[in-house]
């Protein structure tokens, strides 16, 4: 049998990934350029016996994705860079009780309104440092619509599995777009539900370490009765102040991210392999850059892509190696640089490391990659 | 025979928090025998709160227990019961918690009408912070940041209610013990947003700041200024005033539950 295609926006392929991924909770605010996400959920959640609210605002939003997902229901909202400004404390609310959920963040112009129907990529260290106190991030990159398809449903996975939001960001270009979407079939893309609790009611504790980094989450309603706090807290979740204790929660919660960087990781690499200059970039940035490669390849230039699809963590063990191997790295976004901090970071001065960047509302085209390349070699 | 609320209470989790003298545990005891009256199965019960002193209570009791963030219960509850509606969902907290910073969620869960019990502990204070004034601080009174007396008007919670859609609006104070639990033993019963406001004393950041030289005499002040709405009705105006009316404010029993509208929506969504 043939399979589903559709031409799909960015966005409306985000919700049809939810869906896939098994979403039964969808709590948003309006705003642009993420609302085609909530529109589409409204129709698609109802009718797999899924809930749809539209909260009084971002705050509200984001607090009742955390509360469905307590009841067991896989939990997704959806925003951009004001509304993530917003949900920050409860982003860092769900990092210390761990509770997976989704966060979508269609990336517009900024600080504050900015540019509500332009693309920026200005919100990717907010979403590893905006919320406060230490914690671990994970934030994936898609840069089609096929893969806000597919990435959407490896967020829900990533976030089950490891018991913590995460953030799939994509630029307005990227939501905006239009382009042909393959449907998977039922079974094609691996969907992980949460873990269940092996023991009973009587002895579970839901931060217990010895049941491993990410102990399992029972759900409201199914028996267990347990507390949640987003105080810092012991194993049995009732809050704490003996140092020891929070300071082993604090350091496995990030552990259980950054022990597991091979899982979560995810990147896509283009005629790297001999590559003197490598373009370093995601998004919608990534697809000019290609093209860049193709074209600089075609004038002699040895160039190639890296293109991060994970963000958080930070791709720092291949961004090294390719450091060491190439003569400069060229990092393009749609900020006035933030990723380019990383990069130089683990590159340690191995290579030229150049930043070409824009903020006016328009995309990086490959000709403007093209001239910094070519600059810098 | 005494009764016993050690069956609802988390082992090892008490003494609590609450200073001497403070309402809030007067408001557990009376949560306590309302969910017991009521038949209310606590592991398909949440309690819900925010922060601050009020914000604590859910923790001692033996149920599926949420603490959040500073002003949230509502919109956490709000994602809990939609998402399992067969749970009953309780929410509780202090004035500052439920109508300042977390005014927005409480309008609006009251507009909803989605069926939860919502217990809100009006101190007139910010106790956990040290005696900041709150929404509900009545105009002149002294708090720790209104060494002049405070100059802003206040909050009528149980008002707010009803204009904003809750269907179920009740108030009483922590000097009335044994209508506490009547009328939260009526809200959980009600189908719909139930709102109980419950007038409470902070001796330690509010009392002693007000004139009010012990527990007692808050105690006091609640009792002697409680009225009964039936009894209010038989007053003046002018008798009423600087009164508060207690007892069943309000309730409407044929606005639509939204979890059951809801129920609605998904069976247009499944062609039914």
């Amino acid at each position: 049998m043939a399979k589903k295609v559709a031409l799909l926006q960015g966005n409306e392929a985000c919700a049809m990934g939810a869906v896939y991924a098994g979403a039964k909770f969808f709590g948003g605010y309006p705003i642009t350029p993420s609302t085609e996400v909530a529109e589409v959920l409204s129709k698609e959640l109802p009718k797999v016996g899924g809930k749809f609210i539209q909260m009084e605002d971002e705050i509200g939003a984001m607090a009742s994705v955390i509360g469905a997902s307590l009841t067991g229901a896989k939990s997704i909202t959806a925003t951009s860079g004001p509304g993530v400004s917003l949900k920050q404390e409860l982003i860092g609310y769900a990092c210390i009780a761990e509770v997976p959920c989704v966060i979508i963040n269609v990336m517009r112009g900024g600080p504050s309104t900015g540019m509500p129907t332009g693309p920026g990529q200005s919100d990717v260290m907010q979403a590893m440092w905006g919320t406060h106190g230490d914690h671990a991030a994970i934030a994936l990159v898609p840069n089609s619509c096929q893969e806000i398809f597919s990435e959407t449903v490896r967020a829900f996975n990533l976030a089950e599995k490891y018991r913590m939001p995460v953030q799939v960001l994509f630029d307005e270009i990227v939501g905006h777009m239009r382009e042909r979407i393959v449907f998977p079939e039922p079974g094609e893309l691996e969907v992980i539900d949460r873990e269940a609790p092996t023991e009973g009611p009587d002895t579970y504790k839901p931060y217990d370490a010895t049941k491993g980094q990410v102990p399992p989450l029972a759900s409201f309603g199914s028996g267990y009765k347990f507390h949640v706090t987003g105080l810092n807290k012991a194993d049995d979740g009732f809050p704490t102040t003996k140092a020891s204790l929070v300071d082993a929660e604090e350091r496995r919660q990030i552990a259980k991210v950054m022990d597991n960087v091979a899982d979560i990781e995810s990147n896509e690499e283009y005629l790297t392999e001999d590559a003197e200059v490598i373009i370093w970039a995601y998004g919608s940035t990534s697809r000019s850059a290609r093209y860049a490669v193709n074209e600089l390849r075609s004038q002699g230039i040895k160039a190639g892509l890296f293109r991060p699809i994970t963000l958080w963590p930070f791709p720092a063990k291949r961004t090294a190696q390719l450091a060491v191997q190439c003569k400069a790295i060229v990092v393009s976004e749609m900020n006035l640089g933030q990723m380019i901090y990383e990069v130089e970071r683990v590159a340690k001065g191995n290579c030229v490391v150049a930043g070409e960047f824009r903020v006016d509302g328009e995309p990086i085209n490959p000709g403007q990659i093209m001239k910094k390349v070519k600059e810098v070699i | 025979m005494a009764y016993d609320y050690e069956k609802s209470i988390r082992p090892g989790k008490l003494p609590h928090i609450w200073c001497p003298g403070c309402g809030h545990g007067i408001v557990m005891k009376g949560l306590i025998r309302a969910m017991d009256t009521c038949g209310l199965d606590r592991k398909n019960t949440a309690i819900v709160s925010g922060i601050g002193c009020a914000s604590r209570l859910p923790g001692y009791l033996d149920a599926c227990t949420l603490h959040t963030a500073h002003g949230r219960a509502a919109a956490f509850a709000t994602g809990v019961k939609m998402a399992k509606p067969e749970m009953t969902v309780i929410c509780c907290g202090g004035d500052g918690d439920g109508t300042a910073i977390g005014g927005n969620h409480f309008i609006h869960a009251c507009r909803r009408n989605i069926d939860m019990t919502y217990v809100l502990m009006n101190n007139f204070i910010y106790g956990m912070t040290g005696g900041q004034f709150s929404p509900c601080t009545p105009t002149g009174a002294k708090a720790s940041t209104t060494p002049y007396g405070n100059p802003d008007p206040i909050f009528d919670i149980s008002k707010l209610a009803i204009g904003s859609g809750a269907t179920f609006v009740a108030r009483t104070t922590a000097a009335h013990p044994r209508e506490i639990d009547r009328l939260i033993v009526q809200g959980i019963q009600h189908k719909g947003m139930a709102v109980i406001e419950v007038l409470d004393d902070c001796p330690t950041t509010y009392g002693r700041r007000n004139k009010f030289r012990s527990v007692v005499d808050m105690m006091k002040h609640l009792k002697a200024n409680a009225v009964p709405i039936k009894a209010a009705a038989k007053m003046t105006a002018e008798q009423l005033e600087g009164k508060f009316l207690t007892g069943v404010l309000f309730q409407d029993t044929e606005k639509p539950e939204y979890c059951e509208m809801y129920a609605e929506v998904i069976k247009k969504a499944q062609g039914a």
